[in-house]
């Protein structure tokens, strides 16, 4: 099993917990693709369920919308997860130690740009897809790059998940149903050869 | 080997006139502000003013492309983040990408605007070819089934896709204006956000310049000053009391003696620069000196003059340099002035020309004659120094004028939200951008150009209404 920094990990997920004696160890890098998941689902769900079906379903004060800046309204939860992904790029940058992608993709893309690409992409969202409670790990090369490719299933929480998705004009599935995967999070560490 | 006298004279002229060489490029490359005689080609319009100062792009050497991109980023960095990208970097940085990266690198600016190269250089300094998006939109047509047969070279014609800022362009926008009026019910333009969220900016002085009416009482000038500025023939002070300034706590010191980079200035300016107005109008200059206006003051060259302007300009403008009050004129900062009449002293092209014999110069006149609304006339600056929404940090936004008049220029397209969609239908819009004679002639008529994409957008609309009752 590949070995990474523990540091790597606990910046971004677990620092505060953790003496510096500790942080001399090492984690395995599922552990991390598997932290780094376990924030950034739970930050989803809270968005997802705090803020956007709170103030949209339940008080009915305000719009989410695909179009935030033109209609005046939140932001969809699948574009706040990627808004944060562009921003880890940008700020990871400065921080050679901390490398990590991530995406939100589906078999069933409102943007055809988040279909899966890559070999790992294709069989991971196939896997987690047909088997409901597993995640997907493999390792793949891109580009001149080695990285260890971890998929895990994002399931249709909400009524508004499905509704939303069942009658966007782009989607290429109509009946999606609640607790269904509906696509995955791709998490990408770069890894020695 | 032969060496008689009349090779030895030779030599030695050869050798002296290689050193003089040597020192002369040393000098020229060291030294010197004009480094032309290094250009490997003519500069396009965007950067021939700075052309002579070849590290305002080139820092490290002249083959690094990374520290050309900082270069690239430095001037126009928050014009591709503001209001917003349609193709970050972060796309591209993703993995999954690499081999996209691998057939066009568009982490670099210059990929598809390279400098030097006339021969290859299209419409807003493009230098790949037009067909560039099929890079990683191959199969558009299965998404999209009325691109079904066009060429991609045609993404980017008039009125159809902008790579960096596609808000105008994308098809629920153009769904949302369909079915618009040439001339909309309500054609005014948004009015300036300065004085109303000023607690709000961060960057103004306001323990210096607490807002309050300033009366002659208020004049805080040195006296030396004052005995020339009392004079009976002087209207400084009365050109002062009119303006916003003395309405709102800004008297003579703080433009004669601002505070710069945190230190009070010690001597009287008799001339104050863009130094002085950004203490207060930050924002503003930051994008003076981004655009054609302000670009070599940016970087420490002199300023601008018409003579140095690839557009006709009228000749006895041609010796002017410009600064902030080229256009604002102090002491009576007349904004009226500042958005038509010294335009129209420097640009003598077809387009200025015709300007004052178009309808939005009768609804200008209107409006300076008091006989229309604030904000219904149209003049130079209401589209080419737009008032904007504009994220001036991080958490504040206010409607400020855009000094760069760059910014909202080319692709034309780019006006559409800042500047035509204030008094314009949509339709409207694109055909009338989209036709050359009618931009010449300044927009006297309506458009004779017509443009598939509300066309396209109507059949789309019918595709997804009929796709909800098949449900």
């Amino acid at each position: 099993m590949k070995k990474i920094s523990l540091s790597l990990a606990l910046s971004v997920a677990l620092s505060s917990q953790l003496t510096p004696a500790v942080a001399e160890n090492t984690v395995s890098v599922k552990t991390m693709a598997d932290a780094l998941h376990l924030v950034m689902d739970s930050d989803r769900a809270v968005y997802t369920k705090k803020i956007v079906n709170r103030l949209v379903k339940k008080e009915k004060v305000i719009k989410a919308s695909e179009h935030f800046e033109d209609d005046k309204a939140l932001v969809l939860p699948a574009q706040m997860f990627r808004f944060g992904s562009e921003l880890v790029s940008s700020r990871a940058e400065a921080l050679p130690d901390v490398n990590f992608s991530y995406s939100l993709q589906s078999i069933w893309p409102i943007n055809k740009q988040n279909a899966p690409k890559t070999k790992a992409e294709k069989e991971g969202l196939k896997y987690i897809a047909d088997n409901p409670g597993k995640n997907y790990y493999a390792e793949e090369k891109l580009g001149k790059q080695n990285y260890y490719t971890a998929v895990y299933a994002d399931v249709a929480v909400a009524p508004v998940c499905v509704s939303c998705h069942n009658k966007h004009p782009d989607t290429p599935k109509k009946d999606f149903k609640i607790g269904e995967v509906m696509g995955g999070v791709v998490i990408r560490i770069p890894i020695d050869g | 080997m032969i060496f008689n006298t009349k090779n030895s004279t030779s030599w030695f002229i050869w050798t002296g006139l290689m050193t003089a060489l040597i020192i002369y490029l040393y000098v020229v490359i060291s030294e010197g502000e004009d480094k032309s005689i290094f250009m490997p080609g003519p500069l396009t319009s965007g950067h021939h003013q700075i052309g002579l100062n070849c590290n305002a792009c080139h820092k490290e050497s002249y083959s690094d492309r990374e520290s050309m991109q900082v270069s690239c980023i430095e001037c126009h960095g928050d014009q591709r983040k503001k209001p917003f990208d349609f193709h970050p970097k972060a796309k591209f940085t993703d993995p999954r990408n690499a081999d996209r990266l691998d057939n066009i690198n568009a982490l670099q600016c210059i990929t598809c605007h390279t400098e030097h190269q006339p021969s290859i250089t299209k419409e807003s300094g493009v230098t790949q070819p037009m067909d560039f998006c099929i890079h990683c939109h191959e199969d558009i047509a299965s998404e999209r089934p009325s691109h079904e047969g066009m060429e991609f070279n045609s993404c980017a014609n008039a009125g159809c896709h902008n790579y960096h800022d596609n808000r105008s362009l994308y098809t629920d926008y153009l769904i949302k204006h369909l079915d618009e009026k040439a001339n909309l019910d309500k054609q005014v333009l948004p009015e300036k956000e300065f004085l109303n969220v000023i607690d709000e900016v961060m960057t103004y002085p306001h323990s210096l310049y607490p807002v309050k009416k300033l009366g002659v009482k208020d004049i805080d000038a040195p006296a030396y000053i004052l005995t020339q500025t009392q004079k009976p023939d002087n209207t400084i002070h009365e050109d002062w009391l009119s303006t916003a300034h003395a309405n709102s706590g800004v008297s003579c010191n703080g433009c004669h003696m601002p505070e710069l980079d945190g230190k009070n200035t010690e001597t009287w300016l008799e001339k104050p620069d863009h130094k002085a107005c950004a203490s207060c109008h930050n924002m503003e200059v930051k994008h003076f000196l981004n655009g054609k206006h302000g670009m070599r003051k940016k970087l420490n060259m002199s300023g601008m003059t018409p003579a140095s302007a690839r557009l006709a300009m009228k000749k006895e403008s041609l010796s002017k340099e410009l600064n902030c009050n080229t256009c604002h004129k102090a002491h009576r900062y007349d904004l009226k002035k500042a958005a038509v009449d010294v335009c129209l002293d420097c640009h003598d092209d077809k387009h200025s020309t015709s300007y004052v014999s178009s309808p939005h110069y009768k609804l200008w006149q209107l409006e300076i004659n008091g006989q229309a609304e604030q904000g219904t006339g149209v003049s130079c600056a209401s589209c080419h120094l737009p008032r904007v929404n504009y994220d001036v940090s991080d958490w504040l936004r206010r409607v400020l004028v855009q000094h760069n008049q760059n910014a909202n220029l080319k692709p034309n397209e780019k006006m559409i939200r800042s500047v035509c969609a204030n008094c314009h239908g949509l339709e409207f819009t694109l055909d009338s951008l989209a036709d050359k004679n009618l931009i010449q002639n300044n927009f006297n008529k309506a458009p004779e150009v017509h443009i598939q994409t509300m066309d396209m957008a109507k059949k789309e609309l019918l595709r997804r209404n009929k796709n909800r009752s098949d449900l």
